[in-house]
């Protein structure tokens, strides 16, 4: 296990600088930058603009000085909000992110797994169509849809959430809902898809030969291996769920992570492009090493080979 | 497998837990609520990039610091064309209007009691003209004596045309005769900043210096920094020690900085604001329509129009460029794209006081397809495929697609669309690498020259290649000349040659439709559209309007 480990953190170190560079240079050689305004600036403007970000080195120098200072620790200020630091608005952004994407995990497992278990166990009733129906409704409906039907509903009809913004306990209910929905039904079509195969395997008969009760049988000796899928998808789905939807923050106008991924690059901020794509890569790393290691515990026959 | 059966429920609560743990942002507060404590909500639409009042270049910065800081004097409450006294009680011009004399009230002070004196504008202005600053509106403050100098570092700070006489009297000398300076000076390139606070902190010119945070920044406005919280919203309340903090009626003003129109706009039916920034393009005609007494539509000074590549093939001609600013039917665009009340622009200089405004555009298809026949090109046979360049944007989108329909029908020519994002379409202006591109300007100041300035030769948003000596010559003799009518008269001159040439293709004036809380007192029709926020002032208990009970829930 601790070979393993080893391994793959060697492996995830890699992974991180090669997106490092590539995102690196890639940004560089998009048209357009950092400092483009309506107002034309001023030559001498640009040239000290240029020479307090360094962009006037070349730009391999730059690269090592880039990678330098992370290896530091530090990752630069923003090129666009002038005056701040990336980790500021790292460590400002992300935590609303993750609170919505916490809450919006638990709708879409609460939703969804019992959705899909009681789909695959009633396969072909009028349960099966009906939740599958409305998953299948869930994973149509964009979520620019699903956030304001939600906010005509539940914020300007009934009254009962704010519309927008970040400022009351009650104002992740309805982001979160809308980011849950949408992953619930994800979720529940494929735990159905897991269980119905796990349920029609040899061991769940002999199971049930031997006189196992139903529901021990659907809990225990099934959902074990009919999670599977669901916990492949959710491993890499995670890191997205917690950095923030860009479209589901613009909607609800939240401060979270989900806007300077896009915001960030449209405005050609190179520092704080660099800086939330290390983040993402290397959330995603984690929760791929974590659900790798859930894979193997829920199925032993990865654990064997 | 008991394990997974209370490790799922747990780690749900885990994650719960966390949620509900990380803090949610400000204070909430309603319409009502604010009108009841004279806290002012308003939406700017964007993040403030700087809080630097002297790097700031931004309509949304400028709007911020308009509460923060007061300059020498500040805009007339009631008109634009006229100023009113701020950190000077008085002033005096020298017969030529080339050396002003500014009485600096004595009982100012900064937001943290530390007095105001004239060294403060001296040492703020030297600042300003520092190239390490990287400061963009530097250049405004080269009409001072020996300000373009000092930024090249030709000359000591000691020389430049500002002088403290004493504590109180400063003496401005400028490079020319300026009757309209105290207008200028109403630009945040020439208000003060806290000496005091910036040395305190760091550098002078480090933009990481943190002077501007939260807690640390000083002004010497109606109002004092509360709260900022980086995207969601900056809050001033009064200032105690403002020289005239008797006659603030706010306690407050709320910046918010939502991007999107459809969010700003729920959130005003929500009862959450007293200002938007604009109105969902597709709501205004029902808002203009069934709530008056909400929506309030007005000019503001902002010029909209094509700019052209005349250093690309046919666009070179000037009888094509004519042509194709014959063939727009500008009322049309206006009446079934924009649908905002907006003018027809025949020429670059949106209606101003004292201004003879050039009309030198508007449909007229005989004489365009005469240009185009003329310029090789009857019925369009033969013109080349060009574009127009636009950003990604909805109603630059609509309107583009407009304009490509009428030159089409009205020419015979046919154009495509490009569409690129912001800084690219902005990169691609500045490098000539478009054919014809839309674009606006607005005001910088209250000033005609504002619109014209920009088209002289190498000017750094001229982006056309186009140039004209007549044209830059007239500029040059109406920055030199004193009298003011015929000043205007020079730059209606000069706008007549910008037009008789056509780089640039006037469609027309901007419009502004805010929604406005009834709450509001004296919303003032302004074509800058700032803000003077301590003449500002909110009713309580909002009177009913015809929207529904929900603006003014609790």
């Amino acid at each position: 296990m601790l070979r393993f480990t080893l391994y793959r953190l060697a492996q995830a170190l890699g992974v991180i600088l090669v997106v490092f560079t590539i995102t690196f240079f890639l940004i560089r050689l998009t048209p357009g930058d950092p400092f483009a305004g309506e107002k034309a600036m001023p030559p001498d403007v640009r040239r000290v603009m240029e020479e307090r970000y360094g962009l006037n080195k070349p730009l391999i120098t730059q690269y090592f000085t880039t990678l330098g200072s992370y290896l530091r620790g530090d990752f630069q200020p923003s090129m666009k909000y002038q005056g701040m630091w990336n980790v500021k608005i790292i460590k400002d952004a992300f935590p609303i992110s993750l609170a919505i994407g916490s809450c919006a995990l638990v709708i879409a497992l609460g939703l969804g797994l019992p959705a899909g278990i009681i789909a695959a166990v009633k396969k072909n009733t009028w349960m099966d169509y009906g939740f599958m129906s409305l998953a299948l409704i869930g994973i149509c409906l964009p979520t620019f849809v699903m956030g304001p039907m939600l906010i005509m509903t539940f914020g300007l009809k009934w009254r009962v959430f704010n519309v927008a913004g970040w400022f009351e306990k009650t104002d992740w209910v309805l982001p979160s809902l809308t980011m849950g929905l949408i992953y619930a039904a994800y979720i529940a079509r494929l735990t159905r898809g897991g269980m119905l195969e796990v349920l029609n395997q040899d061991f769940i008969r002999t199971a049930r030969a031997k006189g196992v009760p139903g529901s021990r049988i659907v809990m225990v000796h099934a959902l074990r291996g009919g999670l599977l899928p669901v916990v492949a998808f959710l491993g890499p789905a995670l890191a997205g769920i917690t950095t923030g939807s860009f479209i589901i923050e613009k909607i609800f106008n939240l401060p979270g992570l989900g806007q300077h991924f896009v915001s960030s690059v449209f405005n050609r901020d190179y520092s704080l492009i660099l800086a939330t794509v290390v983040l993402l890569a290397t959330l995603l790393v984690v929760t791929n090493f974590l659900t790798d290691v859930l894979v193997a515990w829920l199925n032993p026959k990865v654990r064997l080979s | 497998m008991t394990k997974l059966r209370t490790l799922l429920p747990r780690l749900c609560l885990l994650l719960l837990t966390g949620a509900l743990l990380a803090s949610c942002g400000g204070d909430p507060i309603s319409a009502k609520e604010g009108a009841e404590k004279k806290i002012f909500l308003v939406n700017l639409a964007t993040e403030a990039r700087y809080l630097d009042l002297q790097r700031c270049n931004s309509v949304t910065e400028h709007h911020i610091m308009l509460s923060l800081y007061q300059g020498l004097v500040c805009e007339n409450r009631n008109t634009d064309t006229d100023v009113e006294p701020g950190m000077a009680e008085s002033w005096e011009a020298s017969a030529d209007k080339s050396v002003w004399t500014f009485r600096i009230r004595k009982d100012a002070k900064w937001s943290d009691g530390v007095p105001f004196t004239a060294h403060d504008f001296v040492w703020s202005w030297r600042r300003m003209l520092r190239k390490d600053l990287g400061a963009q509106y530097s250049e405004m403050l080269f009409m001072l004596n020996n300000g373009k100098e000092l930024y090249d570092g030709k000359v000591k700070e000691e020389e430049l045309g500002v002088r403290a006489v004493d504590e109180h009297m400063l003496e401005v000398t400028l490079v020319g005769p300026t009757p309209y300076f105290p207008l200028l000076a109403c630009h945040t390139s020439w208000w003060p900043v806290p000496r005091h606070v910036i040395e305190k902190y760091g550098a002078i010119c480090d933009v990481m210096n943190p002077w501007t945070d939260e807690d640390k920044l000083v002004g010497n406005g109606p109002f004092k920094m509360k709260k900022y919280l980086f995207r969601q919203y900056i809050q001033v309340e009064r200032n105690p020690v403002y020289w005239d903090a008797a006659n603030v009626k706010l306690d407050g003003v709320r910046f918010y900085s939502i991007e999107s129109a459809d969010v700003e706009e729920r959130l005003f039916r929500r009862g959450q604001l007293h200002a938007t920034y604009s109105t969902p393009l597709s709501k205004i005609p029902d808002y203009l329509k069934n709530h008056p007494d909400v929506a309030r539509n007005y000019t503001n000074c902002a010029s909209w129009y094509f700019r052209i590549n005349t250093t690309r093939g046919a666009l070179k001609d000037v009888r094509v460029r004519r042509a194709l600013a014959f063939a727009l039917d500008r009322s049309s665009i206006i009446d079934n794209v924009l649908r905002a009340r907006q003018l027809p622009a025949g020429g670059m200089v949106p209606p101003m006081k004292g201004y003879t405004q050039v009309k030198e555009f508007s449909l007229n298809l005989p004489e365009a397809r005469r240009l185009l026949a003329e310029a090789g090109f009857p019925d369009g046979k033969g013109f080349p495929e060009y574009n127009i360049l636009i950003s990604k944007n909805e109603t630059a989108r609509q309107l583009a697609e407009a304009v490509q329909a009428m030159w089409q029908k009205n020419l015979g020519i046919s154009v495509g669309i490009s569409q690129q994002d912001f800084t690219v379409y902005l990169t691609s202006q500045q490098n000539l690498d478009y054919d014809l591109s839309w674009a606006g300007w607005n005001a910088d100041y209250y000033d005609p020259a504002t619109f014209i300035d920009m088209w002289m030769t190498d000017g750094g948003n001229n982006n056309t290649g186009w140039s004209n000596k007549e044209f830059d010559q007239r500029l040059a003799d109406a920055r030199q000349c004193a009298d003011a009518a015929k000043r205007l008269s020079i730059l209606t001159e000069a706008e007549k040659i910008l037009m008789r040439e056509a780089p640039v293709l006037p469609v027309y004036f901007g419009s502004r439709t805010r929604l406005i809380h009834p709450a509001v007192k004296e919303w003032q029709v302004r074509l800058m559209d700032n803000r003077l926020w301590q003449f500002m002032d909110l009713q309580y208990p909002p009177p009913p309007s015809s929207m529904d009970a929900g603006l003014n829930r609790n």
